[in-house]
C-alpha cells in the first residue's frame, strides 16, 4: 500500500477576476501514499478547496505536474477527466451536494448510472453502500426527510459507489453538530481502516488529530505537514 | 447511462416550476401541430375530393363553343355568327392528329319530359356515344349509354340524369326497373336505356348532367331539325398538349369559317385541363401560406422550449454541478435537458394530434347534404402526415434542446458548487 497516490510538484493556480487575478494557490508540493488519511488545515480562503478540487480532476491547475495514481492527468479531454472522476475519486461535501428530488438510493445510484452498470447490479450495489452507512432503512427518503447526519452518510456511500482508490472531503462535518459530526468521522477511519486512501479539508482541531497527517496551508503555500503517530498502517 | 425515472422526475419538478412557460408553449405546440396536421388532412380530403369531381364532368376535355365576329376580315363585316355544322367534327379530327376523340352535342331547354302523370321542364341533349367517355356518362347497373346502332337507327331512346329519373319515378324505384320503361318528350314516347350513375361534378355548362335527358344526335336532329351543334366536346390524346390543340383548332376554324384568328369573341374555348391546373395552384399556395403559419407557430413554440430548457439550466447549475463531480459526461449532462425539450414537444404533438384524429373523425362520420361542404371531401389523416408532423416536432423538440444543453454541458463544475 505504499504506492503514490497523489504525486503534486509545483502545483499552481491562478483565477482571474475581472480586474484582479488571485493566486489561489502558488506552489504546492505534495505526496500522499496510498491508505493514508491525511487532513488538510488552514485560514479561510488559503487555497484547501483549490486543492482538492485539482485533486479531484474537478478543477485544472494553472501549472505543475499532478500524477493520480499513477496516471498524469495533463492534457486530459474534460470526458477522460470525469471518467476519472467518476472511476478513481469519490468526492464529499460541506453540504452534501445530494439532488433534492431524488431519494437517497437514487442518488447513490447515480455514479453508477455514469459509469453504466446495469441495472440490477446497480441497486444491489447502492443497497449494499447504503447498508454499510448505516441507512439501510431509510433507502427511499428523500434528503428533506433526513438529518444532516444521515444526508452525509448518504453522500459518503454515493462517494464510494465505483470503489474509488482516493476519497476527497471538504469539511465533511462543517454543517453538522459535534455528535453527527463525530459519527461521521467515525466513518472515514472505519474506510481508512478497510484500506482507503482519504484527503479531508477541516477546522476541527480534535479531528484533525484522528487522521494521520496534518498538513498545514497559508495563502497558497503548504507551511507544514506533520505526521500524528498514528499510522496505522 | 441515463436514470430514465430521474429525468422524468426532474421533469416532473420542472413543469410545476415553470408552470406558466410550459403552460403557453405546449399549447403553442399543441396549436402549430393542430394547424399542420388539420391543414395536411384537409388540403388531401379536398384533393380526392376534387380528383372525382374533375372525373364528373370528364377528364382532359375541352368545350368549344362558336360566338360573333367582332372584327371585319378579308371584306367580311363584323357581327357574324359563327356556328357548328356537322362537317366541323370530321374536319377538325382530318386535320388535328392531336385531337383522340370529339363530338358535337345538340342543345334544347325547356323541354316536357314526362312519365305519366309527372312531367318537368328539363334540359334535351342530343349527343353521339363519345360522350359517355368524354363526358363520363356511366350508366347505373343494368342500364347502358347511347351506342352507334341507336344513332343509325334514330332510335327514341334517352339516357336520364339520375335526379330526373328521381323525379319521374321517385327515388326508391330500383334503377333497373326504370330501364325499359316509356317518359314523353314533349309528347313522343322513349324508351328509358340508362340512368346516369351519382357523380360528383365540379364545372359545368348548359346545365348539371344529373338533370339531363339524353337522345342520339341524329333523333335529335330529325325531331327538332337544328342545323348547328350548341357546342363540341374535345379530348386530346395528350393532357400535357391542350394548350397546343387549343391554338391548333382556333386556327383551323378561322380557316373554315373566315375569322381573325386574333377576335377572341368568336370561339368560346372551355380548357377544364387549365381550370383545373390553376384551381390546383391555388390549393398549394393555400397550403403553403397555412402551413407557413402552422410552421411559424411551432418555430415560435420551439423558441418557447428553448426559454425553459434556459431557465432551467440556470436554475439547475448545482445539479449539473453535482453530475459532473460524478463523473457525469458531457453527452450524460446533456441528455437530461434534449430530453426534456423532447418531452415537451411530445406532450404537446401528441395532444394537437389526438385533437386533430378526434376533429377528422368526427368530421369523416358526419354526413353532408350540403352542397358546399362535399365539395371539401373528407380530412384525412394518412401515414405520411404523420410522420411529417412526428418528424417536425422531433426537429422542434432536438434544435431547442440542443442549445440550451450545450450551455449546461458548458458549466463550470467548481464554481457551481462553491459554498458560500
Ligand atoms: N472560481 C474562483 N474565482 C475566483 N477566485 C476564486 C475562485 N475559487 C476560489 N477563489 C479564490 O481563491 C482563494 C482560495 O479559495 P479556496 O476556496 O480554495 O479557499 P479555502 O481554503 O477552501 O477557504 P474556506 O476555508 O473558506 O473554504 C480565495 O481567495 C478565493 O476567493
Ligand atoms: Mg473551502
Amino acid at each position: 500500500m505504499n504506492n503514490t497516490m497523489i504525486y503534486m510538484k509545483d502545483i499552481i493556480k491562478f483565477y482571474n477576476t475581472g480586474t484582479v487575478k488571485v493566486k489561489a494557490l502558488k506552489g504546492i508540493d505534495l505526496d500522499i501514499k496510498g491508505g493514508e488519511f491525511v487532513s488538510i488545515v488552514g485560514p479561510s480562503g488559503s487555497g484547501k478547496s483549490t486543492l482538492m478540487n485539482i485533486a479531484g480532476c474537478l478543477d485544472v491547475p494553472t501549472g505543475g505536474e499532478y500524477i493520480l495514481d499513477g496516471e498524469s492527468v495533463e492534457n486530459l479531454e474534460p470526458n477522460e477527466l470525469a471518467e476519472i472522476r467518476n472511476k478513481k475519486v469519490g468526492f464529499v461535501f460541506q453540504n452534501f451536494n445530494l439532488l433534492s428530488y431524488a431519494t437517497a438510493f437514487e442518488n447513490v445510484e447515480l455514479p453508477l448510472v455514469f459509469a453504466n452498470i446495469p441495472a440490477k447490479k446497480r441497486r444491489e450495489r447502492a443497497a449494499e453502500l447504503l447498508d454499510r452507512v448505516g441507512l439501510g432503512d431509510r433507502m427511499d427518503h428523500r434528503p428533506n426527510e433526513l438529518s444532516g447526519g444521515e444526508m452525509q452518510r448518504v453522500a459518503i456511500a454515493r462517494s464510494l459507489a465505483n470503489k474509488p482508490r482516493l476519497i476527497l472531503a471538504d469539511e465533511p462535518t462543517g454543517n453538522l453538530d459535534s455528535k453527527s459530526g463525530g459519527g461521521i468521522i467515525d466513518l472515514f477511519e472505519e474506510l481508512w481502516n478497510a484500506g482507503s486512501t482519504i484527503l479531508m479539508i477541516t477546522h476541527d482541531q480534535t479531528i484533525a488529530k484522528r487522521t494521520n497527517r496534518v498538513v498545514k496551508l497559508k495563502d497558497g503555500l503548504i507551511v507544514s505537514s506533520l505526521e500524528n503517530g498514528n499510522g496505522n498502517h | 447511462m441515463l436514470n430514465i425515472a430521474l429525468v422524468f422526475k426532474m421533469f416532473w419538478r420542472e413543469l410545476r416550476a415553470q408552470k406558466k412557460r410550459m403552460f403557453l408553449t405546449i399549447l403553442g405546440i399543441i396549436w402549430g401541430t393542430m394547424s399542420i396536421t388539420m391543414l395536411l388532412a384537409f388540403g388531401d380530403g379536398l384533393r380526392s375530393q376534387l380528383n372525382k369531381n374533375q372525373k364528373g364532368m370528364g377528364e382532359g376535355i375541352m368545350i368549344i363553343w362558336g360566338g360573333q365576329t367582332s372584327m371585319p376580315y378579308k371584306g367580311l363585316p363584323r357581327g357574324r355568327p359563327i356556328r357548328f355544322e356537322k362537317d366541323v367534327v370530321d374536319f377538325l379530327k382530318k386535320r388535328i392528329p392531336e385531337i383522340e376523340m370529339i363530338g358535337g352535342e345538340y342543345t334544347r331547354w325547356g323541354q316536357s319530359v314526362a312519365n305519366k302523370n309527372k312531367m318537368f321542364n328539363r334540359m334535351v341533349n342530343g349527343v353521339y356515344p363519345e360522350y359517355e367517355t368524354m363526358r363520363n356518362m356511366i350508366p347505373e347497373m343494368g342500364g347502358r349509354f347511347i351506342n352507334q346502332l341507336d344513332l343509325d337507327l334514330k332510335r327514341r331512346v334517352v339516357f336520364l340524369g339520375n335526379e330526373l329519373a328521381d323525379d319521374l319515378f321517385g327515388a326508391k324505384t330500383p334503377r333497373e326497373e326504370i330501364v325499359g320503361q316509356s317518359i314523353e318528350i314533349n309528347g313522343m314516347k322513349f324508351t328509358v336505356i340508362g340512368v346516369l350513375k351519382k357523380k360528383m361534378q365540379m364545372g359545368m355548362y348548359s346545365g348539371p348532367d344529373w338533370n339531363r335527358a339524353v337522345i342520339p344526335a341524329t333523333t335529335f336532329h330529325s325531331i327538332y331539325g337544328h342545323r348547328y351543334y350548341h357546342n363540341l366536346v374535345v379530348k386530346p390524346h395528350d393532357v400535357n398538349r391542350t394548350e397546343f390543340v387549343e391554338g391548333r383548332m382556333i386556327e383551323e376554324l378561322s380557316g373554315k369559317y373566315k375569322f381573325n384568328p386574333e377576335d377572341e369573341s368568336t370561339i368560346h374555348v372551355w380548357n377544364f385541363i387549365e381550370n383545373v391546373k390553376t384551381f390546383n395552384n391555388v390549393m398549394l399556395g393555400m397550403q403553403i401560406f397555412f402551413g407557413l403559419i402552422g410552421g411559424l407557430t411551432l418555430l415560435v413554440a420551439g423558441v418557447g422550449v428553448a426559454n425553459i430548457m434556459y431557465v432551467a439550466v440556470k436554475e439547475r447549475t448545482t445539479e449539473i454541478g453535482i453530475k459532473m463531480a460524478l463523473g457525469a459526461k458531457r453527452f450524460q449532462v446533456m441528455a437530461q435537458f434534449m430530453l426534456e425539450a423532447l418531452l415537451i414537444a411530445f406532450i404537446g404533438g401528441a395532444i394537437g394530434i389526438l385533437l386533430s384524429v378526434i376533429i377528422t373523425k368526427t368530421l369523416g362520420a358526419l354526413e353532408f347534404d350540403n352542397e358546399a361542404l362535399q365539395w371539401l371531401g373528407k380530412p384525412n389523416i394518412s401515414t405520411t402526415i404523420a410522420i411529417v408532423t412526428a418528424s417536425i416536432l422531433g426537429m422542434i423538440g432536438i434544435v431547442s434542446g440542443f442549445f440550451p444543453s450545450r450551455k449546461a454541458a458548458s458549466v463550470n463544475p467548481v464554481e457551481s458548487l462553491r459554498y458560500e
